[in-house]
């Protein structure tokens, strides 16, 4: 039997209602995938019936609506969490506006990309490059509430979707605003795969537990990557803050 | 000034009855979207106010717009609007020509300054002024004229609202819209290819009923006409909703009239009101002949082909290349990428089980 015995620490990283966004997001954009590109490319699937026996399509239109009302008021409680959560769920994690993320970002890419040298990562929540691509993911939200409520605008006189409808003028009309409302669905399943395939990755090699943080909020980290986090924490006081 | 005649004692003059006049006059104000009230009011305004002196250019365009008025349903407009009385300046239709014509146009602009209104035909080219001339000066001299003492400028079709096939990729004579090269005066862009008749009709009634341009939306079009996407009022969105679908134009679904979404009917990205109006006095319009639409009346409609699919080719991924071919591509190649990385970090574990130092290791 091979063991392992090095000290661990557990961090509690991931809040309750960061854990609850994360998985509303999971589910809403499964369900907003599925029923967009169904939406985007449907099967004809009924023949030699009348429009008055089915309501099939209508419905997966329904549920594509209610997944993205859903999708964006989560997405609004994120923004809002990201200034009052912990400081793993800060919106500063998020933009590399510190030499010290773009740092992380180059040897997160040599570590974990590449794979042409082997450490350990130091952050304890998302590194450095999780974290911008998570920041780019949420522009991605941004405009997919903008182009997909653009769109619902027209045929609605409810409050929130006229918001966004100044979007489709803005981009010269509906063509414009669907193609790029489509085209961000595939950069969506994209990250998905990616995002999943890296967190069996991480938990694989670095066995933080990384999995089961998204479901309990605890990671384990090393002793001695907790301890530095813990200094580079004293020594960037007063300034409150990241790690 | 001298005393112009009304539109109403023009077509009295021309034999039209008082009867067809209101019934005009009501249709009209259906189209707009008027209050009960609003047929009296068109009628007085056609009865008591002087004929509109407009002046109607033709730049790089193929005239549809013309052909389409001309065959309105309600021979009235075209009677009184176009090819009797309004048309100061015309220069398919009027009878003048060389220096005739251009005293006539000259003579709109001095007499009737604020006063006219200037509609407009076509794009007009910008890479070379020379691509369009006429008499000697290019569109845009021309309209630059023209435009600077107009009140309003109106705005026929696709060509003269967002460029049509002359501003299509690669567009050779960099075609722009009237309200790209103008600035100043309100623009009406009455979208289409060509329009339909009774809301290029629509429109010169408003203007002459309220004396003012129509309210419009964000780009710039009529909202009584414009605020409505084909889909919505489409007879075939039942089929829509029930996943009913015509998938080859011979097939079952095609004979029993279902949606004609996956035929590529642009219909949900289009805004226009064929649906409701439809054309050639309510006979039919293109998804009602079993035609999808092509979204003729929406900026850039011929670069977002082709007609038959219902997503846009991607621009520079070749014909017919849809962004879901791209994106699933994409998708196998993120697969592959995955598996070596996966790969490599297996030969990383199983390194890295080996060479544990021995000061973690604990025996038990």
């Amino acid at each position: 039997m091979k063991s392992r015995s090095v000290p661990l620490r557990e961090v509690y990283v991931w809040e309750l209602p960061v854990r609850i966004y994360h998985w509303i997001n999971a589910l809403c954009i499964l369900a907003l995938c599925i029923t967009g590109y169904i939406i985007g490319n449907p099967i004809a699937v009924m023949k030699g019936t009348e429009a008055y026996q089915n309501f099939w399509f209508g419905n997966v239109r329904f549920i594509h609506f209610v997944a993205a009302f859903l999708f964006f008021f989560n997405f609004v409680f994120r923004t809002y969490w990201g200034f009052v959560g912990n400081e793993y769920s800060r919106w500063y994690n998020f933009i590399p506006l510190k030499k010290s993320q773009w740092i992380e970002i180059l040897e997160v890419i040599k570590v974990d990309v590449l794979q042409v040298k082997h450490k350990q990562i130091d952050s304890i929540g998302h590194n450095s490059l999780a974290s911008f691509i998570y920041f780019i993911t949420f522009l991605m939200f941004l405009l997919q509430c903008l182009t997909g409520f653009g769109m619902y605008a027209a045929m609605s006189t409810s409050y929130l979707p006229q918001l966004f409808a100044w979007f489709v003028p803005f981009l010269g009309g509906d063509i414009a605003v669907r193609q790029i409302h489509h085209i961000l669905m595939w950069a969506f399943i994209l990250f998905a795969i990616v995002h999943v395939y890296l967190v069996f990755y991480h938990d694989y090699i670095e066995r933080r537990g990384i999995t089961s943080s998204m479901i309990g909020g605890w990671k384990f980290i090393e002793e001695d990557v907790a301890l530095r986090n813990d200094d580079s924490a004293t020594s960037t006081s007063p300034k409150k803050g990241k790690k | 000034m001298e005393k112009r005649p009304s539109y109403y004692q023009e077509v009295k003059g021309k034999g039209i009855a008082r009867r067809d006049f209101l019934k005009f006059c009501t249709t009209m104000a259906a189209f707009l979207g008027l209050e009960a009230n609003g047929a009296g009011q068109i009628a007085n305004a056609l009865q008591t106010k002087p004929r509109l002196p407009v002046i109607w250019f033709h730049f790089q365009e193929c005239t549809c717009c013309s052909e389409s008025f001309i065959r309105s349903s309600h021979p009235l407009v075209a009677d009184i609007v176009l090819n009797k009385i309004s048309l100061d300046y015309q220069e398919t239709l009027m009878a003048a020509s060389g220096f005739q014509a251009e005293e006539a146009y000259q003579a709109v602009m001095k007499k009737y300054p604020g006063q006219y209104i200037v509609m407009v035909e076509g794009s007009i080219p910008t890479e070379n002024e020379a691509y369009c001339c006429i008499g000697g000066r290019s569109a845009l001299q021309i309209l630059e004229e023209a435009v600077a003492n107009c009140m309003a400028v109106v705005a026929w079709g696709n060509c003269a609202s967002s460029g049509c096939v002359q501003a299509a990729s690669p567009n050779p004579t960099g075609a722009k819209p009237v309200h790209e090269v103008i600035s100043g005066k309100p623009v009406v862009n009455v979208q289409g290819c060509p329009p339909i008749a009774d809301v290029m009709a629509g429109v010169v009634v408003h203007l002459l009923t309220f004396g003012r341009i129509p309210q419009l939306d964000s780009l710039g079009r009529p909202k009584a006409f414009y605020s409505r996407r084909v889909h919505d009022t489409c007879y075939r969105r039942a089929s829509f909703d029930a996943g009913l679908f015509v998938e080859s134009f011979d097939d079952e679904g095609a004979k029993r009239g279902y949606c004609l979404y996956k035929m590529g009917c642009k219909g949900p990205v289009t805004y226009n009101s064929c649906g409701i109006i439809k054309w050639n006095d309510g006979v039919s319009y293109p998804i009602q002949s079993g035609h999808p639409c092509i979204g003729c009346s929406e900026k850039g409609f011929w670069d977002n082909g082709p007609f038959y699919q219902h997503l846009p080719s991607v621009a520079g991924f070749g014909i017919e290349t849809t962004a879901d071919k791209i994106g699933l591509g994409l998708g196998v190649l993120t697969a592959a990428g995955m598996a070596a990385h996966a790969i490599t970090t297996n030969i990383r574990k199983h390194k890295e089980i080996t060479n544990e130092p021995e000061t973690n290791l604990k025996e038990s």
